[in-house]
């Protein structure tokens, strides 16, 4: 299926899981905002929350510096 | 009190803007504004504040000035070393704007002093070095039921958000707690044009809701403004109310 990830179109595996879509990009759940078609994921809903099919995403690295 | 000739010179190009005038500018000089951390996040914010005209910077820094910092943290020069970023602070700003009053605290904020610290001000600037401040001061700004600018920065990323208690969603709504494993500016670094742009995203948030300006969304929802300076990607999330948050007590919509 297709997911459009930061504005760019990828093809991923069906049923992934944003919790795999994110380790499989090597990005730290815990530390990554993950907005889905305008509305941030809940951190815990990450391994349950399956994509679908044109979902639009915008993942953003969390960061604490100041 | 209305503006002396002075003033609506210095400020004539506020003034100017469609929706300020000479109020938004009296609105300015009667707020009180504390900055927490005065780095690479606070330095544009105090400059930004206190060339608007704030009224007051409550200006809050533990640390001392080390030539590591001299790279992003730019209220700070050369001559600064060794001396404390609050009182370095206060002296670029009162050069910039000698009608600013500022207050200074060598001071690093926690749970047991930051209620007290941060009573008098009419709105906060986060801009700590770390995530357990970021958090401590979203909760403390919701229990004093007053508006937060956060934000956070590494290497060439960085975030920010508005939270006004019961009307945007908080930090915790968008990242519940502390991620664990984040490196921090020592470990991955961090270019100064970075938190130039949040610091400034903060200034620019905290006048608009001292004039005014600032509305809540008729959703309700918040917005967490990411600026990725590795494919230069500027972008806002959107941020909803999570319910089991500990912002929902002060909802007073579902």
């Amino acid at each position: 299926m297709k997911v459009v990830i930061n504005s760019e179109e990828r093809d991923v595996q069906d049923g992934l899981t944003v919790q795999t879509l994110l380790e499989s990009l090597k990005l730290r759940p815990e530390a990554t905002v993950v907005e889905r078609n305008q509305a941030i994921v809940d951190r815990a809903d990450y391994p349950t929350t399956r994509l679908t099919d044109g979902d639009t995403l915008e993942l953003v690295r969390f960061v604490g510096g100041g | 009190m209305p503006l002396s000739d002075d003033q609506k010179l210095r400020y004539q190009r506020n003034i100017l803007i469609p929706g300020f005038g000479e109020e938004a500018q009296a609105k300015l000089a009667a707020a009180r504004v504390a900055i927490v951390g005065l780095g690479g996040l606070g330095s544009p914010a105090a400059f930004y504040l206190a060339a608007a005209g704030v009224g007051e910077l409550g200006l809050f820094d533990p640390d001392i000035v080390e030539l590591s910092n001299l790279q992003r943290q730019v209220l700070h020069a050369t001559p600064d070393l060794g001396r404390p970023k609050a009182v370095s602070a206060a002296e670029t700003i009162a050069r910039l704007n000698p009608e600013v009053r500022t207050t200074t605290a060598q001071l690093r904020l926690a749970e047991a002093n930051a209620r007290e610290a941060l009573d008098g001000y009419d709105v906060v600037v986060e801009a700590t070095d770390n995530f357990a401040a970021k958090f401590l001061l979203n909760d403390v700004c919701l229990d004093l039921g007053k508006p937060l600018a956060v934000a956070g920065i590494l290497s060439l990323s960085g975030q920010a958000q508005f939270i006004v208690p019961g009307a945007v969603p908080c930090l915790r709504c968008a990242v519940a707690d502390v991620p664990e494993g984040v490196p921090t500016t020592s470990e991955e670094g961090v270019l100064g044009a970075v938190p130039g742009i949040l610091g400034s995203i903060e200034a620019l948030e905290v006048i608009r809701w001292i004039v005014g300006l600032w509305r809540p969304r008729a959703d309700g929802t918040g917005a967490l403004h990411s600026v990725d300076g590795e494919t230069m990607r500027l972008n806002t999330l959107r941020v909803r109310r999570r319910p089991t948050c500990r912002c929902a007590r002060l909802w007073s919509t579902p």
